[in-house]
């Protein structure tokens, strides 16, 4: 199915299955511990041998020796892949790093060995065993900061934009705030680790793993290891969190391949934590200078928004400025991101990649602007909508509801309870404060097909290669099954995550839900076809509803359309059209309240409100918590999350779930979510965007305009610390 | 983790006795420490002495008033235990801070004052630390040196000392029974029991000799007054202190102060008390004489200052 003209009514829109708040269909097998996830395939691999990284000690230079014979040696120990043993190996366009280090080392933790025991507990001894000599390079460059002179513009979808005189009109500007912003590397810091588990029959490999693009990985992992891809099977139905670092090929899948080729045995490999922060990827850490002019009247004439970012040679940069490309109106702008070469481990995508940092500077800029307009900000924000892009004024966007957002939610939250002036709120100890911030994230849909099975008893079975990485595509898959054929969730199942299956768009840039959905979508229009051809009805005119289909005075029920064998309907749907002849954006508005210890220093989140723009809410019980967990990741981002540089050692220092701070549940009391009731027929059949990036995006500047509003300390490097805070605070009477 | 042997003691002389004919052993009770540092080979015991079923987990009334508490009863039972609630309140408080649920359900009274330090180069084994590798050097000097000690520190080491329950006990002026190897006993005071890093390798961090085990720890009777834990951190749970307060106050404006997560062990002097009834920058002051705080933990030095502010304003509330 092609998809380039906006969508009419179709039988989505009856909204009997979809739209309801419906709990996830495999929760009882994940609560029950029967879903398996990459490392538990027990029962259909039940002799892998197990495998242990090494990863590297050095950040930069070369593997002078490797002596391995104390490791081999060791007990239950029946292989070791090194870069040697391997032979030559090919890397993927999608990795900048290779996956398996050696001779050269290209960051701390690249893997350099697999130590493939009997037991866990033997490889893990024996990986202590392999002794390496370094030859520690001494040009590496760590800092972001002092790397930034010499970085370069960036091309393709984060080249340069620039429009009208920026210069002459900020130079012009009455009002206008100059001001730099820092956000540190992130980690993904998944629940689940990077595993997988590799068999080899014959040249057939077949990956059980943990990754949220199914059909990149068994590109990847041909193209890595010079095999076939019809030689490769990738089998990935549970994902333990993802948020993009499970995007590509990973450590895990290549070792354990090439582990289980030389052991000829199956190998499993779990990332151990202490690697997963060095060995994978992270989001880039940012510097970002905004400067931003606006007339007396608070309307923004000139915006410049400049990111800095590091990666390693190869590597792409965090595209930060994206958001503000759209965000906000103003003639004159410039939209730079430049990009430095950097020996860390490699940067790469982390939910709402660009967007997730930028709008916390972008927000936090439009906070110190309005108070300089001594403008209220939701005012500020709502007068500088742009309904437009503003690169290409002859696109409009497909659904922008900012506004609105800004508006219901200054309404639930209590908006008006702000006091304007910085650090006038009480309560005993704490310095209450209120943020606002606008939030846009772009909504890609991608290519994705659908297979659609109906059986003589009724039951209708989907399958698709789409991922499940904790955010609800079963269900909401299944509902789109239900709704289109007019059963109940019940008869549905929904297999996913199998590279057998047909090729969807999997799980990232917020694209999974509307564009896999869409993909289904596709697949039951087949279905319905065949099966109303089948029972002699016009498909044009058929319907389809408890269990039965109608039309042209014809009533029969759909068992009746598989009683001599399984129908079967397929599709894939491809997007155009309409899609690139409008902007495609999700927007949301954050409200946040927080309290600032005035002894200590420290932020407690007190209350926290999203209202989301994003089309036809296709579940609303797994689309909030989407959003409730992009916010309190968004909190994190500026309130402990933080990978620290050793520019001495060039690692992260702190590489563990104790010393990398995610946020806990006793930092988050209260979430509140509320979802415009918007369709957006120029988005697919389902008239959908996401949601999943959407909340994180602007969240992290409404933190820190509340925190300035609590204390009047402004605040610009995140995370924002306590000894930072601290810095600001007053002294004790 | 290196392969190693193990044995369960019946009792503390069992234990002693597997210590002395063991040299390098090391006793294992709730492993919650201990097997993080075997697993990621930081220390690496050819024998473990499980010393949990040695029957020293009970909470026994002292002649004098105060309380007797076994070396291997677990965090969450002497937090909740209502004599420690009623009349040690700061250490109930003290110890739920620290941890997790989890984590204090298995823990011990003895393991808890042995803890070992939260340094992230410590945890790296292929970072220098002279904690672990004495003679390699201090990685957090010249480091990322945030969350580490800004009094105390010496010259091979800079560690800030994590235990929250350690405080507390320190403030009660606890006494720490010891078995020697011989089987006999001795008591220290729990002021003498944490040591500063000193200038010598290896870094010494408790006053127990080889071969001997803790059995107890006693407290005396009630100190009254108003008890406090105020532990500040990043993340309003599971974390670390950066600094915390553990304080009790009596009616009069008197009191003691031992500071957590500023010094390498639990930070307490007589000047320092004596200065409790002039306010928070008195007691600061004493406490903090001579301070080795780095360019990145210098803050904790106000901190310190302003969180015993905020505990004596309370105090008096």
């Amino acid at each position: 199915m092609k998809f380039d003209t906006p969508a009419g009514t179709n039988p989505i829109d009856q909204g009997k299955v979809i739209g309801k708040p419906t709990h996830r269909i495999e929760g009882p097998l994940k609560t029950t511990g029967k879903a398996t996830y990459a490392a538990e395939w027990h029962a259909d691999v039940p002799n892998a041998a197990h495998g242990n990284i090494v990863g590297a000690a050095i950040a930069k230079g070369r593997i002078k020796s490797m002596d391995l014979s104390a490791a081999k040696a060791a007990a239950g120990v029946i292989t070791i892949v090194t870069a040697d043993s391997a032979g030559a190996l090919d890397k993927a366009g999608r990795n900048t790093a290779k996956l398996l280090g050696g001779p050269e080392i290209q960051h701390y933790h690249q893997a350099v060995a697999l130590v493939v025991a009997q037991t866990f507990e033997q490889a893990v001894a024996a990986s202590h065993l392999v002794r390496i000599d370094y030859d520690r390079a001494d040009d590496g460059k760590f800092v972001l900061a002092d790397a930034r002179d010499a970085a370069k513009p960036v091309q393709g979808r984060a080249a340069d934009q620039l429009l009208g005189d920026f210069e002459g009109a900020f130079a012009a500007a009455p009002v206008k705030v100059d001001a730099t912003y820092t956000t540190a590397d992130h980690a993904h810091a998944m629940m689940e680790p990077y595993a997988t588990i590799a068999s080899w029959e014959g040249d057939k490999l077949t990956l059980r793993t943990s990754n949220q693009m199914i059909d990149w990985c068994r590109m990847d992992v041909a193209r890595t290891l010079k095999i076939p891809k019809a030689n490769v099977r990738v089998l990935s139905p549970y994902v333990g969190g993802g948020f993009g670092g499970k995007l590509w090929l990973r450590t895990d899948a290549v070792l354990a391949a090439l582990g289980a080729r030389q052991a000829g045995r199956p190998v499993k490999v779990v990332m151990q934590r202490e690697l997963m922060f060095n060995n994978s990827v992270h989001r880039h850490a940012t510097i970002q200078k905004l400067r931003i002019g606006a007339g007396k009247d608070g309307r923004i004439t000139a915006l410049d928004h400049e990111g800095w970012s590091g990666n390693l040679p190869g590597g792409g940069s965090e595209n930060a400025v994206n958001a503000s490309r759209s965000m906000y109106a103003g003639a004159n702008r410039m939209m730079r991101n430049r990009l430095a070469l950097l020996d860390l481990p490699e940067g790469n995508a982390m939910r709402a990649p660009g967007e997730a940092v930028g709008s916390i500077a972008l927000e936090v800029a439009m906070d110190e602007l309005a108070e300089k307009l001594g403008m209220d900000p939701v005012a500020f924000r709502v007068l500088n909508d742009s309904q437009v892009d503003p690169a290409h004024p002859e696109k409009s966007f497909s659904l922008r509801k900012m506004i609105e957002c800004l508006q219901v939610g200054a309404k639930a939250f209590g908006w008006n309870k702000r006091s304007a002036k910085p650090g006038t709120r009480r309560d005993g100890q704490w310095l209450i404060g209120m943020g606002v911030a606008a939030a846009l994230r772009d909504s890609p849909a991608m290519t994705s097909g659908a297979r659609v099975r109906l059986s003589a008893d009724g039951r209708v079975t989907v399958e698709t290669d789409m991922t499940d990485i904790g955010t609800g595509s079963y269900t909401i898959i299944a509902q789109t099954a239900a709704e289109m054929l007019g059963v109940g969730l019940d008869k549905v199942s929904v297999k996913l995550g199998d590279s057998d299956f047909p090729v969807s768009s999997g799980s990232g840039g917020q694209w999974g839900a509307n564009s896999s959905t869409s993909g289904v979508y596709a697949a039951c229009v087949k279905l319905r076809e065949a099966v109303a051809a089948k029972l002699g009805i016009d498909p044009a005119t058929a319907t389809f509803a408890g269990g039965k289909v109608s039309g042209g005075g014809k009533n029969a029920t759909l068992t009746q359309a598989a009683a001599d064998g399984e129908v079967l309907g397929e599709d894939t749907i491809k997007f155009g059209g309409i899609r690139d002849q409008t902007h495609q954006s999700a927007f949301g508005a954050h409200f946040v309240e927080v309290g600032v210890d005035s002894f200590t220093g420290e932020i407690r989140l007190r209350r926290m409100l999203a209202v989301c723009s994003a089309g036809r809410i296709l579940n609303p019980t797994s689309a909030r918590s989407q959003v409730i967990g992009a916010m309190t990741m968004g909190a994190g981002a500026v309130l402990s999350e933080e990978l620290v540089v050793d520019p001495r050692f060039g690692h992260f220092v702190n590489h563990d779930l104790a010393q990398y701070e995610v946020l806990v549940h006793a930092d988050v009391p209260h979430q509140e979510v509320i979802f415009l009731p918007d369709l957006d027929p120029a988005s697919s059949p389902m008239k959908a965007h996401g949601v999943g990036e959407l909340g994180i995006c602007g969240v992290g500047g409404a933190v820190a305009n509340a925190v300035y509003n609590a204390t009047g300390v402004r605040l610009r490097e995140f995370p924002m610390t306590v000894d930072k805070v601290l810095a600001g605070l007053p002294e004790l009477a | 983790m290196k392969p190693f042997t193990y044995e369960r003691a019946k009792s503390p002389a069992d234990a002693v006795v597997a210590l002395a004919r063991n040299p390098g052993a090391k006793l294992i009770a709730g492993g919650t420490n201990l097997l993080d540092h075997m697993k990621l080979e930081i220390v690496t015991p050819q024998h473990l002495i499980d010393v949990n079923g040695t029957g020293l987990d009970t909470i026994e009334n002292t002649p004098d008033g105060g309380l007797r508490i076994g070396a291997m009863v677990r965090n969450t039972a002497l937090a909740a235990h209502p004599r420690v609630k009623k009349d040690y309140a700061v250490l109930s408080r003290a110890i739920v801070a620290g941890a997790s649920g989890q984590l204090r359900n298995k823990a011990t009274t003895a393991g808890n004052l042995m803890q070992r330090t939260r340094c992230p180069y410590f945890y790296d084994t292929n970072m220098p630390c002279n904690k672990r590798d004495p003679g390699s050097g201090c990685s957090a000097q010249g480091g990322f040196s945030r969350n580490h000690a800004a009094v105390g520190g010496g010259a091979n080491c800079i560690c800030f000392f994590p235990s929250d329950m350690s405080n507390a006990m320190n403030v009660l002026d606890a006494t720490v029974e010891v078995m020697k190897p011989d089987g006999t006993m001795r008591t220290i005071p729990i002021a003498d029991f944490h040591l500063l890093p000193g200038d010598e390798l290896p870094v010494k961090e408790f006053a127990l000799a080889p071969g001997e085990m803790i059995t107890a720890v006693t407290l005396p009777k009630p100190p009254g007054g108003k008890h406090f834990y105020r532990k500040v951190r990043n993340r309003a749970s599971y974390a670390f202190a950066l600094v915390s307060v553990a304080a009790v106050i009596q009616p009069d404006g008197t009191g003691n102060i031992t500071l957590g997560g500023v010094g390498t062990k639990p930070w307490r002097s007589a000047a320092g008390d004596a200065a409790v009834p002039k306010g928070a920058k008195a007691v600061a002051a004493a406490l903090f004489a001579n301070p080795t705080a780095t360019d990145q933990n210098q803050y904790k030095l106000k901190l310190a200052e302003r969180t015993i502010a905020a505990v004596l304003a309370a105090a008096k509330g």
